[in-house]
C-alpha cells in the first residue's frame, strides 16, 4: 500500500517556491517607475505568505521563512533591518493562533480577516518605525500601503487552496 | 524509504509546540536584527556589511530587472515626442523668448555680483564637483523611502553627500559599497533637513514622513511663510551646501506647512551626487584637537629646550616684554602657565648661558587663536623654545 497521502508536504513546494516568488516581485515593485508623474502602489508581497503558511499548517520553517523575507524585504527598501521581519512575524503569530477558527471560512471572510492580518502587520509596522526613529510615519501613507496590500488576497486564497489538504494529518 | 521504516517514523513530535517555539526564536532574533540596526545614524562605520553587501548584489540584479521597464519608458517618450513635436515646439519657442530676457538680467546681476564680491573680497564657496548616477530601485513605503543609485565608493560617493535631480534636492547619501549608494530621501521618516524660506530667510527642519510632502517644523517669527514660497537649503550645520532648490510651500490638509518637492516634477531615473564634504568631514581632528603652543613669555620659564616647535604667535593684546628677556639656560625651570593677553612678567635673565638674549615680540598681524583657552594647565610646560630661531617680526635686543 502506499503511503504517499501520508507523506508530509514537500517545504520546498509550499514554502520555498512562494518565498521566492515574493522576493521576485517585491524587487519588481521596486523599480522606479512612475505612472503620469505618479508613484507605483508598494504592496507587502510577504503577508501572501504570512497569512497562507499559518492558515495550511503549523510549521517549523514558515517562521524562518518569514523572517528571512522580512530582512531581504528591509534591506531591500531600506528600512532598519527586523522591521518588516517582526511586523510579519507578528501578523504570521497572530493568524496561527486563531487558525483554528479561520479554516474552512468563506472567501469574503477570509479576505476580511487578511484584511486584519495586514492591518496588525501595518500597526507594529508604524509603533516599531515610531520607536526607531523617533517619529510618527504619515497614517495617509500607511494607509495606502495596507490598500495596496489587501487587494493581495487572491493570491493567499489560491495558495491555501492548493495546499491546504495536501498534508492529510492537518485535515 | 518509506516513512513507518524509518527510525524516526513513529517519533511523534509535538508540531503546534514546536511551531511555537519556532517563531518565538524567529521574534527574538527578529528583535536583536532590529535593535542592532542603525540606520539612522550619520556615520559611514554605521551602515553594516550586511546593508552593504545587500547593496552591492541588489544594484546590478535591479538594474538588470529595470531595464526593460526603461526601455519602455523611453520608448513611450519617443512616440510621444513624435506625435507632440508641434505642440512642444510651441512651448519651447515661447519658453525661448522669455530666457533670453533672463539672461540679459542674469548677465547684469552677474557682473553687479561680481563687482560687490571684489569690493567686499568676499571669500565663495568652490564649485562642488558631481557624478551622475542611474536609480535602480525605489522604495515608497510608509515606514522607508530610499532609493539605490548605480555609482559608489569608486566613483568618490561619500555618505553624507547631498543627491539632486535635474530641478531640485532628492536626499543625502546614507550608505556606500562599490557600485551603489543608497539614498535617504527627503520624504523619509528618519530624515531631518535644515532648509530656510527664500522670501523671509526663516530657517525650519524639513521633516520626512513617509508620505510625498515632509512638513516644515521649527518655524520661527510672525508669518514667516506663505503659500507658494520657495524653499532651499539653509546649509546650517555644514551638512549641505546653502542655496539648494528644495520646493515650494504649501498649507497641508492638517493645517501644517508642507513642501511640495520640486525633485518630483523631475524623472526620478537619474540622479546627481554633489561631492560635497561639509566642514566636520574636512577638518582634521587630530589636529584640532592638538594643544596650541602657547606664546612665549618673557619669563625665564620656558628656556633650556633645544629642537622645540616654533612658537605660535600670540595675539596681538599680548604686550612685549618690556625689559630684556631671558636667556637660553640648560636647566629647564618650573613653568608659570601663559595666559593669552595677560601682560607677561619681566623676569630676570638667567645666567651661565652664552645665548643671546631673545625677546619673543608677539607682533603677528595674523594671530593664531588657540581652539581652546590657553590657560588651560593641560599645556606643555616645555613647549616655548629658545634656542629655535626667533620668528621673522621678534625683535631681537642688544
Amino acid at each position: 500500500m502506499s503511503l504517499s497521502a501520508a507523506r508530509p508536504l514537500d517545504p520546498w513546494r509550499w514554502l520555498g517556491l512562494t518565498s521566492l516568488q515574493c522576493v521576485v516581485l517585491t524587487m519588481l515593485f521596486a523599480m522606479p517607475v512612475r505612472v503620469f508623474g505618479l508613484q507605483a502602489p508598494e504592496p507587502v508581497f510577504a503577508m501572501v505568505p504570512a497569512f497562507a503558511w499559518a492558515v495550511i499548517r503549523p510549521s517549523i520553517i514558515a517562521p524562518f521563512a518569514l523572517l528571512t523575507i522580512g530582512a531581504f524585504t528591509d534591506i531591500l527598501w531600506g528600512s532598519p533591518v527586523g522591521l518588516w521581519s517582526l511586523s510579519l512575524l507578528v501578523a504570521y503569530g497572530t493568524v496561527l493562533t486563531m487558525r483554528n477558527m479561520l479554516v474552512g471560512q468563506s472567501r469574503p471572510m477570509m479576505w476580511a480577516w487578511f484584511a486584519v492580518a495586514c492591518a496588525i502587520a501595518e500597526l507594529a509596522g508604524f509603533l516599531f518605525t515610531r520607536l526607531d526613529a523617533q517619529a510618527s510615519p504619515s497614517l495617509v501613507a500607511v494607509f495606502w500601503q495596507f490598500l495596496a496590500t489587501i487587494l493581495l488576497y487572491p493570491f493567499a486564497h489560491r495558495l491555501i487552496d492548493r495546499f491546504e489538504d495536501a498534508d492529510v494529518r492537518f485535515r | 524509504m518509506a516513512l513507518r521504516e524509518s527510525p524516526f517514523g513513529e517519533l511523534k513530535v509535538p508540531l503546534a509546540l514546536t511551531a511555537a517555539v519556532a517563531l518565538l526564536v524567529a521574534v527574538v532574533v527578529a528583535v536583536a536584527l532590529l535593535l542592532s540596526d542603525r540606520r539612522e545614524t550619520f556615520q559611514a562605520e554605521a551602515y553594516g556589511v550586511t546593508r552593504q553587501v545587500g547593496d552591492a548584489v541588489a544594484a546590478p540584479v535591479s538594474g538588470a530587472i529595470a531595464a526593460p521597464g526603461r526601455w519602455g519608458g523611453m520608448g513611450l517618450e519617443s512616440l510621444r515626442g513624435y506625435f507632440f513635436a508641434v505642440a512642444e515646439n510651441r512651448r519651447l519657442k515661447a519658453e525661448l523668448k522669455e530666457a533670453r530676457q533672463w539672461r540679459d538680467v542674469a548677465l547684469a546681476l552677474r557682473d553687479t555680483n561680481e563687482r560687490y564680491k571684489s569690493l567686499l573680497g568676499l571669500k565663495t564657496e568652490p564649485p562642488i564637483p558631481m557624478v551622475a548616477a542611474r536609480t535602480v530601485t525605489d522604495s515608497r513605503g510608509p515606514f522607508a523611502n530610499t532609493r539605490l543609485a548605480n555609482a559608489g565608493k569608486e566613483a568618490g560617493v561619500k555618505a553624507g553627500n547631498p543627491v539632486m535631480s535635474e530641478n531640485g534636492l532628492v536626499g543625502r547619501i546614507i550608505g556606500v559599497t562599490s557600485g551603489a549608494s543608497r539614498i535617504l530621501l527627503l520624504t523619509d521618516v528618519a530624515s531631518r533637513t535644515p532648509v530656510m524660506i527664500d522670501r523671509t530667510n526663516a530657517r525650519a527642519i524639513l521633516t520626512g514622513d513617509g508620505g510625498p510632502n515632509p512638513k516644515l517644523e521649527y518655524l520661527r517669527g510672525q508669518n514667516p511663510v506663505k503659500d507658494g514660497d520657495r524653499v532651499l537649503t539653509s546649509g546650517d550645520g555644514g551638512v549641505l551646501p546653502r542655496g539648494l532648490p528644495v520646493g515650494t510651500a504649501v498649507k497641508g490638509l492638517d493645517g501644517r506647512w508642507r513642501v511640495v518637492l520640486a525633485s518630483d516634477a523631475a524623472p526620478i531615473d537619474f540622479v546627481r551626487i554633489l561631492l560635497f564634504q561639509d566642514f566636520s568631514q574636512l577638518a582634521n581632528a587630530k589636529e584640532l584637537d592638538q594643544m596650541p603652543t602657547p606664546p612665549p613669555s618673557s619669563g625665564g620659564t620656558n628656556v633650556g629646550l633645544v629642537n622645540a616647535p616654533a612658537p605660535a604667535p600670540a595675539p596681538p593684546a599680548a604686550k612685549p616684554a618690556p625689559g630684556p628677556a631671558p636667556a637660553a639656560t640648560s636647566v629647564a625651570k618650573t613653568p608659570t602657565v601663559p595666559t593669552v593677553g595677560a601682560k607677561p612678567a619681566p623676569t630676570k635673565p638667567a645666567a651661565a648661558t652664552g645665548a643671546k638674549p631673545v625677546a619673543a615680540k608677539p607682533v603677528s598681524p595674523k594671530p593664531v587663536a588657540p581652539r581652546r583657552p590657553a590657560t588651560s594647565t593641560a599645556a606643555p610646560p616645555t613647549s616655548a623654545p629658545v634656542s629655535t630661531p626667533p620668528p621673522a617680526d621678534a625683535e631681537i635686543p642688544h
